[in-house]
């Protein structure tokens, strides 16, 4: 095909040249864009704004201080003067999240470990999707199952020797350490994945098992990476409301007994919703302190996750 | 002296510890399973376990009265009285939440998704938004109720513009609940479509906008389809958020529109469940049942849209 001068002319004459319409389309369209990614940062700009001011709302109309606060071991807003020390909310939330932590950080890891060296093709075509499943069953289906399954079991088997409460802590570690399982593997199986094959063929090489390939090896290569998933699944537990509800109850006290009910500092905002407390009073902006606090563990939790990820990670090649 | 003396293979004693070792993954991989299969299995028979009025056991359903107590548990308004009692309002306040989830959520967390992976030049306000993306993934779900509830709910104490304990402020609530989630399945989707088109697309003379539209978004709509629906599916389960913003329990009435007082289906079990007598309690399961079917319909959707579009790899 040959290109005359003619076609040359005609088809520069078909092009408009830059066109103001589509520079304004141009301009407009990565306006927009960018309020869309802003929305983000509003959102979290949003949530710090109405936790700070209510929160100090909180600490200006009931006169406690944060110290007080956070180490006071009374909680019960209908007494007069209220009383607000969130000490033993702090307590079950800890509770729980190490309790669910110590179910569910081997088991992930192991199931990890399973995925990424030993599991065939079709097994884990067919294990991944499961895991997957697992994690996306909604919260409150884990704390009906902890309330009409776990702990009817445990009663079963404890009772009489020991005496098992309707709501409990063993169960909501139970059903909160099920549930982060599917996080502590798929984030742990990433990084394991990860590391190149090379490092394994090598130990192979100088007669090593599978085993010590798995855990001398591959193990020690992407532990920065498990380490943030152990804590991403920590806060994960820390956050976790409708199965610790459910399942924990309401009781405010420092117990170590793992078969006695203990309330959650998410329990609690959830119990103060459900309640009857007016807009403006202590009790309704307790939530708002009590959330602030919740935010603030999370969120130190997920920054020291995000951390160890960038800090310690092994870079290859 | 030499080497090979100190050289002990002990290889019977690694291959049993191997062994171990592999069983014990295994085992704990199906751990996983396992619950899913006990989680499943007991909900069902909870659904369809009966008791008299006195708590004690009466025989199950059977299977020729399946369809009419799912027609019941679809059909009839909560009540305190359970063999009549159903989910019709949380079902249908359900949707409404996921129409609007979608309308609000999908073109904002893509909008942005665009913007981060298209658009912004490397630098600090790119970072400072994914950071802050990413942070904003592990704010746990009740404290996004802390915030509908006071900015939406109650607008801050000015009653005038307060949107009240409406399915708005359940929407916009659980909107912001899965923004991250969207942004961060988009952006894995358009991280996928090859450079090359890009490249080509500029070269014709396209502007930036021209090429997302015409030439990335397109090849990205299964991915960003799946990743989106998966993410907007989660809302549909929460329960707590709502909760804070009002979902309230006893509805009889269905929503008119938006702007209407409403219920939530996990909302409505979370009721059922808390109640002592086990009546409610096989109502709670016969939910739970519908709310994982709900799910298993959206993931469903999800996976054919993933594997009807896929492209051939290149």
């Amino acid at each position: 095909m040959t290109t005359s001068p003619q076609d040359l002319e005609t088809s520069a004459k078909l092009w408009a040249g830059p066109s103001r319409f589509r520079y304004l389309q141009e301009v407009s369209v990565h306006a927009f864009l960018l309020a869309c990614a802003l929305v983000t940062v509003l959102t979290t700009l949003g949530i710090v704004l109405v936790l700070g001011v209510e929160t100090i709302r909180f600490f200006s109309i009931t006169g406690i201080s944060p110290w007080a606060f956070l180490s006071g071991t009374e909680l019960d807003p209908d007494n007069s003067p209220p009383e607000f020390g969130i000490l033993p909310l702090i307590w079950g939330t800890v509770v729980i999240a190490a309790g669910s932590s110590v179910i569910a950080l081997p088991i992930g890891l192991l199931s990890a470990i399973y995925l990424s060296e030993y599991a065939p093709q079709r097994v884990r075509a067919f294990l991944k999707p499961a895991l997957e499943l697992l994690a996306g069953v909604p919260t409150i289906v884990y704390g009906y199952l902890a309330l009409m399954l776990i702990t009817p079991v445990l009663q079963a088997v404890l009772e009489p020797t020991f005496k098992v409460q309707s709501y409990n802590i063993l169960s909501a570690c139970i059903v909160v350490g099920i549930m982060i399982i599917p996080m502590v593997s798929s984030l742990s199986e990433d990084v394991l994945s990860a590391v190149p094959r090379s490092l394994r063929e090598a130990a192979y090489g100088l007669g090593a098992t599978k085993f010590e390939v798995s855990t001398r090896i591959v193990l020690p290569a992407g532990l920065s990476g498990v380490m943030a998933a152990f804590i991403l699944a920590v806060s994960r537990a820390v956050g976790e409301t409708m199965a610790v509800v459910l399942a924990a109850g309401t009781s405010r006290k420092l117990t170590f007994n793992p078969l006695e009910s203990l309330q959650t500092m998410t329990a609690y905002i959830v119990g103060v919703t459900s309640g009857e407390a007016s807009a403006g009073s202590p009790e309704s902006l307790s939530l708002f302190a009590v959330g602030t606090t919740l935010f603030l563990i999370t969120l130190v939790l997920n920054i020291l996750s995000n951390f160890i990820l960038k800090r310690f990670r092994e870079s290859y090649q | 002296m030499n080497s090979s003396e100190n050289f002990a293979p002990r290889l019977q004693s690694r291959r049993i510890s191997g062994i171990v070792f592999g069983a014990a993954c295994f085992l704990a991989t199906l751990t996983g399973v396992f619950f899913l299969l006990i989680l499943l299995g007991s909900v069902i028979v909870a659904a369809t376990s009966r008791y008299t009025a006195d708590g004690s056991p009466k025989p199950s359903i059977s299977i020729s009265q399946l369809p009419g107590e799912v027609s019941r548990l679809t059909t009839k308004f909560s009540s305190s009285q359970a063999p009549r009692a159903g989910f019709k309002a949380g079902i249908v306040g359900s949707l409404w939440l996921l129409v609007l989830v979608l309308l609000l959520a999908i073109p904002v967390g893509v909008g942005a998704a665009v913007y981060l992976e298209e658009f912004a030049s490397p630098g600090r306000i790119r970072d400072l938004i994914q950071l802050n993306i990413s942070n904003l993934a592990g704010v746990p779900s009740i404290v996004y109720g802390l915030l509908g509830l006071s900015l939406f709910v109650r607008a801050f104490g000015f009653k005038s513009i307060g949107l009240g304990e409406t399915l708005w402020a359940g929407g916009l609530t659980l909107s912001l609940l899965v923004l991250p989630v969207v942004v961060i399945a988009t952006r894995e989707a358009l991280r996928s479509v090859p450079p090359s088109l890009r490249q080509a697309a500029l070269a014709l003379g396209a502007t930036k906008w021209q090429v997302v539209r015409d030439h990335v978004l397109p090849s990205a709509v299964p991915g960003v389809l799946t990743g989106t629906i998966l993410a907007v599916s989660r809302a549909i389960g929460e329960t707590a958020p709502l909760l804070m913003v009002g979902a309230a329990g006893a509805i009889f009435r269905l929503p008119k529109g938006p702007s209407s007082l409403y219920t939530a289906l996990p909302v409505e079990i979370y009721n059922y469940a808390k109640l002592p007598n086990q009546s409610f309690r096989s109502i709670a399961a016969g939910g739970i049942l519908i709310l994982l079917a709900m799910l298993l319909t959206m993931n469903s959707v999800a996976i054919v849209i993933r594997n009807r579009y896929r492209v051939p790899s290149r």
